[in-house]
């Protein structure tokens, strides 16, 4: 059943369709992104995926089209799930990365699209009300591109000085490896000794 | 009627009267009525509704009254996590309250932002607001926050404002291992010792 899927797909759209696999059973298509708005019409209209289960983004930060975006559908009558990727953007990301916003198709789409140009700064052509979403608006950059510096962080109020506090601001002690999850965090030589 | 004969002399606490210093006096009946603003932002918040509720019992401590308007608070619970988004609100509430106000850091994320190294965690509250008590743990124990409300007690009644760390308790099993992790295996047994 699945495949035929990506046959209608196939049939429709031709070469527009650039690869297409289903690995583990997930059928994904790969598009053409000026056709981004015209495949999801159509998976909308004719497959019927009455769902949008998620849309995001992927940053590859070696290939040349950089980015993804990544759309998950599902149809309730149908059952059956496709999964559709466009991939954009130059190595450098250079000016506006771009493409068509579905957010006419599927109102979840919205705050979805929001998401994605919140962390990988992906504008959506004709989306409503393009805003971060999850970050503040003073934040500067898009937080899930792999060359923003994951620890680099942007304070809305202005941190307390050492001396104002009177104590180390960057504490790790006692709050050692042994509490808490160990992994993740940075972990001092000698933190392990204290507590 | 007879005359008072006898001159009786009362000494020291017979009096009636106790003399103490009036600061001494605010400290007392500071430490056992505080009005806590509970700030509840992450997990954390499920072990604080442990320590509300019977079993733990924060009312044994004149802690038991929460008040959700920070004008009538004067402990801070800081539970949870705090992201950058958040800082200027939890800045906020801290400068609506009254003198004299306390705050106490309730996890690790509050203390020094846990695992969460990243663009859009606080790490520590104190480098926003002043913290009078921090309690370590992912979450910290009922136990462990009784601690720090005990610490946080003794601080007001003798007036010390500068910040304290709740030691963790020592596992029993884990006494007399270097390491202070909990060791698994059985220990042999020498003859004639009794387990
Ligand atoms: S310290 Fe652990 S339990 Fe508490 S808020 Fe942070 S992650 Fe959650």
């Amino acid at each position: 059943m699945s495949e035929r899927i990506l046959e209608k797909l196939k049939t429709r759209f031709g070469t527009a369709i650039f690869e297409t696999h289903s690995q583990f059973g997930d059928d994904t298509a790969v598009v053409d992104p000026a056709k981004w708005h015209e495949v999801m019409t159509f998976c909308r209209t004719e497959l019927e995926c009455d769902m949008l289960t998620d849309l995001c983004g992927v940053d590859y930060p070696d290939r040349e089209p950089r980015l993804e975006v990544v759309a998950h559908l599902y149809s309730i009558a149908k059952r059956h799930h496709v999964r559709v990727k466009a991939r954009i953007g130059d190595r450098e990301l250079e000016g506006d990365v771009e493409i068509d916003s579905v957010a006419n198709i599927w109102p979840t789409a919205n705050w979805l699209e929001r998401e994605t140009f919140d962390m990988f700064g992906i504008k959506f052509k004709g989306h409503p009300d393009l805003r971060r979403l999850l970050m503040y608006p003073e934040f500067v950059g898009h937080p899930l591109r792999k060359d923003y510096p994951a620890q680099k962080t942007q304070p809305l109020v202005e941190y307390r000085t050492e001396e104002e506090a009177g104590l180390p601001l960057d504490k790790q002690l006692p709050f050692g490896p042994d509490e808490g999850m160990s992994f993740g965090r940075k972990v001092f030589p000698g933190e392990g000794e204290a507590s | 009627m007879g005359e008072v004969t006898r001159q009786v002399t009362l000494e020291g606490s017979q009096t009636g009267f106790a003399t103490t210093r009036l600061d001494a006096l605010l400290g007392w009946a500071r430490k056992y009525s505080l009005f806590q603003y509970p700030f509840v932002t992450a997990c954390c918040g499920m072990e604080f509704m442990a320590l509300a509720s019977p079993r733990f019992d924060m009312a044994r401590f004149g802690a038991e009254a929460p008040r959700f308007s920070p004008r009538q608070a004067d402990l801070l619970w800081v539970v949870g996590t705090i992201s950058q988004r958040q800082a200027p609100v939890l800045r906020r509430i801290y400068e609506q309250m009254m003198e004299p106000k306390w705050v106490l850091a309730f996890g690790t994320c509050a203390s020094s932002g846990g695992f969460y190294d990243n663009y859009t965690t606080v790490a520590g509250i104190d480098k926003i607001i002043p913290t009078d008590v921090y309690v370590p743990g992912c979450p910290p124990r009922p136990e462990a926050v009784i601690d720090g409300l005990l610490l946080l007690q003794d601080k007001i009644a003798t007036g010390d404002r500068t910040p304290g760390i709740v030691k963790p308790r020592e596992d029993p099993a884990s006494i007399g291992n270097v390491n202070g992790l909990v060791q698994l295996q059985k220990k042999k047994a020498a003859k004639g010792d009794r387990p």
